[in-house]
């Protein structure tokens, strides 16, 4: 054990499992992310051996699953500078870290090695469920609820035992409410897919665009005040702005998903109006983040962390508000929906909301781990510039590609199969798909970068700084 | 009350969530009722039995689902306990073989094969699939296909054999006729018209 990391309160250094175990993850979903776009340039590879639904599938499932533990990592690394001492539970949080890895593990090789079942329950409960994120069989899904709700018990536990609730720590509780909530659809088999789909919308949207945005909101506004020196009064009062806007914009902004599985047609204006205000919300921390970085002249004590946020802030309002308001208009949906054009969406709006943020609390925690009181230097523009330059590539061709789908296949083709086959031989469309491996090559070379400057900010600190906090970090 | 103090924001954070959250639930619980087998948008499983149509309305002005006339499947007419019990089959072949992950459903899914929210009127079946199966029927073409999709390519993204029985296949393509019979506002448009209005 290091010096520094004797420093650490016990959570903190579970916070370090959970952020290896998530850059672990991060790597495995880009391998099988560039395996998937590999699909489109040569159809007939490992075809029958190892088939596009098999890897899209671990390719997305490992994005859920990396970010939430990097999240979860995140609160656990947070959470005891702002109760003011160790976290209620610990013993639990411990044991259900490694829980959590040997389910993933478990999973990840069936998925692999099996791929699918019969048509029958025994298929649902121990191979794959078969429902788009939620593929992991029942088992494993009981098992994440139990993880979730351990992870639960560590907040609100430890708030209540410290008899210490702020205004993050309030926000922080109330949102694992429907967090863990939503998740308990991750079991049904509804034979009507208009209910099917209705129910699974409320697991996915109000995870990704409602309680991870209040999350990361809360991780955001104890990291400023750790690494700018933001007041706490700032920070809390745009929280609750967030929040508001937040769930006020995206509860009813649940409905642009609704427009076409068979619901009422009334979900076209509510999801259409109130996904057209999701951006505000997101513009409000562009806002937030421009003000702090103004009033403190850029200074900070960890300068990648620093930018990082500054990438988050912008990612998010850009690939999440602007590039989704951008297709959720129902007339301008009608078409885009179901095209690489949502897939662009997709890896902006993750992107921007959720990696750029979790990897400025892992440049955070290497920090406090290796006890650096200023962190700057060059190495991490490498990781940043990489990743960043990667997924704009990759974000432009998949829009290309997608607006050809939606133009040629949907809209004058008719989205037979015909019309598929034609718009996915379209000159934009395949010129889209080789951009997207091109510049996925490179997202992969930052992340290389990324884990080399994570990797090396120990070897390279010199050994004067290198001596620990006298109190846990 | 001081729009600078927290507390201003947070009674704003609580009041507009609570408020989002009520009206979400009366939403839910009247979607619910719409999109339940024999709601107002989405017809029992024995409409399996009947002939299905895609046409614009110019009164909604958008395509809605048209159903007609008799016309039974695999020759056969199932009742609504029968249509069921294909209904749960199938929809246990399509999460077991994890087809939302080369396809989409309504749209939602994946993008490496085509939209299957009306494919049972894509013109497909009669133009290619038939003459290539030499099947009588299109639900024979379509039975012929699921069973051995690398044996019936069109182009070169195949689809794997994933081991379908005929029950199993029979059982997909009954809910692929009931899909494109929901009403789903319209998506996809023009879908076999190639941009025409009807």
């Amino acid at each position: 054990m290091s010096t520094a990391e004797i420093g650490l309160y016990r959570s903190q250094k579970l916070a370090l499992r959970y952020f290896t175990a998530a850059v672990i993850l991060f790597g495995v979903m880009i391998l099988f992310g560039f395996l998937s776009s590999l699909y489109y340039l040569h159809p007939s590879m490992l075809f029958k051996v190892f088939d596009f639904n098999t890897s899209k599938m671990l390719h997305i499932d490992t994005l859920v699953i990396w970010l939430l533990m990097a999240l979860m990592g995140s609160i656990y690394w947070f959470l005891p500078k702002e109760i003011g001492g160790e976290i209620a539970g610990i013993r639990f949080a411990e044991i259900m870290f490694w829980a959590f890895c040997v389910i993933v593990a478990i999973v990840a090789v069936v998925f692999i090695f099996v791929q699918y079942g019969h048509a029958d329950e025994f298929s649902l409960w121990f191979i794959n469920q078969g429902r788009k994120y939620l593929e992991a069989p029942r088992w494993a899904s009981l098992g994440i609820v139990a993880v979730l709700l351990t992870f639960s018990y560590n907040v609100i536990g430890s708030a209540i035992k410290r008899r210490k609730m702020t205004g993050i720590l309030w926000v922080l509780c109330l949102d694992l409410i429907p967090l863990v909530l939503v998740y308990t659809d991750a079991f049904a088999a509804q034979t009507n897919m208009s209910v099917d789909l209705y129910w699974w919308w409320w697991i996915v949207h109000m995870w990704v665009e409602s309680t991870w945005e209040v999350l990361i909101g809360c991780i955001m506004a104890m990291m400023l005040m750790e690494i700018a020196g933001t007041s706490r009064r700032i920070v809390e009062t745009w929280l609750y702005i967030e929040v508001m806007l937040v769930l006020g914009a995206g509860i009813l902004g649940l409905g642009h998903h609704y427009f076409w599985i068979g619901t009422p047609e009334y979900w076209l204006s509510i999801g259409g109006f109130f996904s057209a205000l999701e951006p505000l919300p997101l513009l409000g921390m562009v806002v937030h983040a421009i003000y702090d970085a103004g009033s403190h002249h850029l200074k900070n004590t960890n300068t990648p962390a620093f930018w990082w946020i500054t990438a988050e802030a912008f990612g998010n309002f850009i690939g999440a508000g602007v590039w989704g308001f951008m297709m959720t208009l129902p007339q301008i949906n009608l078409f885009s929906h179901g095209t690489q054009w949502t897939v662009s969406h997709g890896h902006f709006a993750f992107y921007g909301a959720y990696v750029c943020g979790v990897i400025a609390v892992f440049y955070l925690a290497r920090q406090k781990y290796t006890g650096i009181e200023h962190l700057h230097g060059k190495g991490w523009w490498w990781g940043f510039g990489l990743l960043n330059f990667g997924m704009l590539g990759m974000v432009m061709a998949l829009l290309l590609a997608g607006m050809a789908q939606a133009f040629y296949g949907r809209a004058i083709g008719g989205s037979t199969l015909m019309a598929f086959t034609d718009a996915s031989q379209n000159a934009w469309f395949v010129a889209g798909m080789w951009a997207r491996t091109g510049f996925g090559v490179v997202f992969a070379l930052g992340y290389v970068a990324l884990v080399w400057d994570l990797l090396a900010i120990r070897k390279r600190l010199p050994q004067a700084a290198a001596v620990s906090s006298p109190e846990p970090a | 009350m001081d729009i600078q103090e927290p507390g201003f924001w947070r009674a704003g954070a609580i009041s507009t969530t609570a408020v989002m959250i009520v009206v979400l639930i009366f939403l839910s619980i009247n979607s619910s009722q719409a999109i339940a087998v024999g709601g107002s948008h989405v017809p029992d499983y024995s409409v399996i039995n009947r002939q299905i149509g895609y046409r614009y309305d110019w009164t909604r002005r958008e395509d809605v689902p048209v159903i007609g006339g008799p016309q039974p499947l695999f020759g056969k007419v199932y009742n609504e306990g029968q249509a069921t019990a294909l209904m749960n089959r199938a929809k246990l072949v399509i999460q077991s073989r994890n087809c939302i992950n080369c396809h989409t459903f309504f749209g939602n899914g994946a993008y490496y094969g085509p939209d299957l929210t009306k494919s049972w009127l894509d013109p497909a079946w009669h133009q290619i699939f038939m003459p290539m199966t030499g099947a009588k029927t299109q639900e024979e073409a379509m039975v012929m296909f699921l069973m051995d999709p690398p044996k019936y390519p069109t182009w070169d993204r195949r689809m794997p054999n994933l081991h379908l029985s005929e029950q199993d296949a029979q059982a997909v393509v009954a809910y692929l006729k009931w899909m494109s019979a929901v009403d789903t506002n319209g998506f996809p448009a023009n879908f076999g018209m190639q941009g025409e209005k009807p």
